[in-house]
């Protein structure tokens, strides 16, 4: 099944949830509304075919918005093939439902996104920090984080 | 070492002090909690291996904080790591030692971050700091050598075995 295939597939069941495609160098990305993740996440596993999750992260766009943008990289390891979907989620509401019951590898990859990046999911099975320490304050992969943590003066470069 | 063979005691006496003698073993078989936590951590099995070989130095790793007199924290720390070293440090029997193996463990490197802990000496205390990153193992030897000249220079170690005063550093 070509991209092209699938994305006609995805926008024949999820026709109003599909929000834009994009192809660039043979890689496509399809943007949908996040809502209904979960759906559109077992549609594309089970009618699709794509039975790993590569990878689950987000992107902090600031200044724009919606501001954040989950990630998800998928492959299908009968046919080789390869999709990545994305999800837009807005800073005043940043929380997503879970897809951990679609992929259980999502599990640690949406602790790590809600640790590092702030983006809650919802009806997550262990919502836990799973890199920076349990008594950490702040999320610091945000655009908006100081580098040298909040309790430094920022580094205003050399003196010379 | 300060050891000396007076003629008039013949051949069978050595006579020195007592601090001297604790110095000396305790320099002389200096043992190192191993502390690798990064790229530091290969130089320092580096130093350890055939060709700069720590044994003939009486430098035995152990993996055993109890077993250690000196820690040498060869990496970056993070801020989620120091509760573990500052663990490992306070189980290590007395006299104790630190060397900050390399730039991170000294100052926190290139790492200034808010997940680095900006040298060790902020929640340890530290004897000896060696540059480099990573050092090469002639600085770890150097490094350890220079702790041993710290230990042998020590005053009172006698006195402070048997609870008699402080140990006096210089």
């Amino acid at each position: 099944m070509s991209d092209q295939a699938i994305v006609d597939k995805l926008k024949g069941k999820f026709s109003s949830e599909v929000v834009d495609v994009v192809e660039f160098r043979g890689e496509t990305t399809i943007t949908v509304k996040k809502e209904r993740i979960v759906d559109v996440c077992t549609f594309m596993r089970d009618q699709c075919g794509f039975n790993l999750l590569c990878d689950l992260c987000s992107v902090d766009y600031l200044g724009r918005s919606p501001r954040f943008m989950v990630v998800y990289n998928l492959y299908n390891i009968t046919t080789k093939e390869r999709i990545r979907l994305k999800a837009p989620v807005e800073e005043a509401d940043a929380r997503i439902d879970t897809v951990s019951g679609v992929w259980g590898t999502a599990n640690w990859m949406e602790r790590e996104c809600w640790d590092l990046m702030g983006i809650t999911f919802n009806d997550h099975p262990d919502p836990r920090r799973i890199l920076m320490p349990a008594d950490w304050e702040g999320h610091p992969l945000r655009k908006d984080y100081p580098v040298q943590g909040p309790d430094r003066e920022p580094y205003q470069g050399r003196v010379s | 070492m300060g050891v000396e063979q007076p003629k008039t005691l013949g051949s069978g006496f050595i006579t020195t002090s007592l601090d001297k003698l604790v110095n000396w073993s305790r320099a002389s078989s200096l043992w190192p909690m191993t502390f690798g936590l990064a790229c530091c951590a290969i130089e320092m099995m580096a130093t350890g291996a055939a060709r700069f070989d720590l044994d003939r130095m009486g430098v035995l790793f152990r993996a055993s904080p109890r077993q250690a007199d000196v820690i040498i924290v060869a990496g970056t720390v993070t801020k989620k790591m120091m509760p573990v070293l500052k663990t490992v440090y306070e189980q290590m029997p007395e006299p104790r030692y630190v060397i900050a193996m390399g730039a991170c463990a000294s100052s926190g490197g290139i790492f200034d971050t808010y997940s680095t802990v900006q040298g060790v000496d902020l929640e340890i205390p530290v004897d000896v700091y060696i540059p480099g990153c990573p050092p090469r193992p002639e600085g770890l030897l150097y490094g350890l050598m220079k702790l041993q000249e710290k230990i042998r220079a020590e005053r009172n170690t006698f006195g402070a075995a048997i609870g008699v005063g402080e140990v006096i550093r210089s």
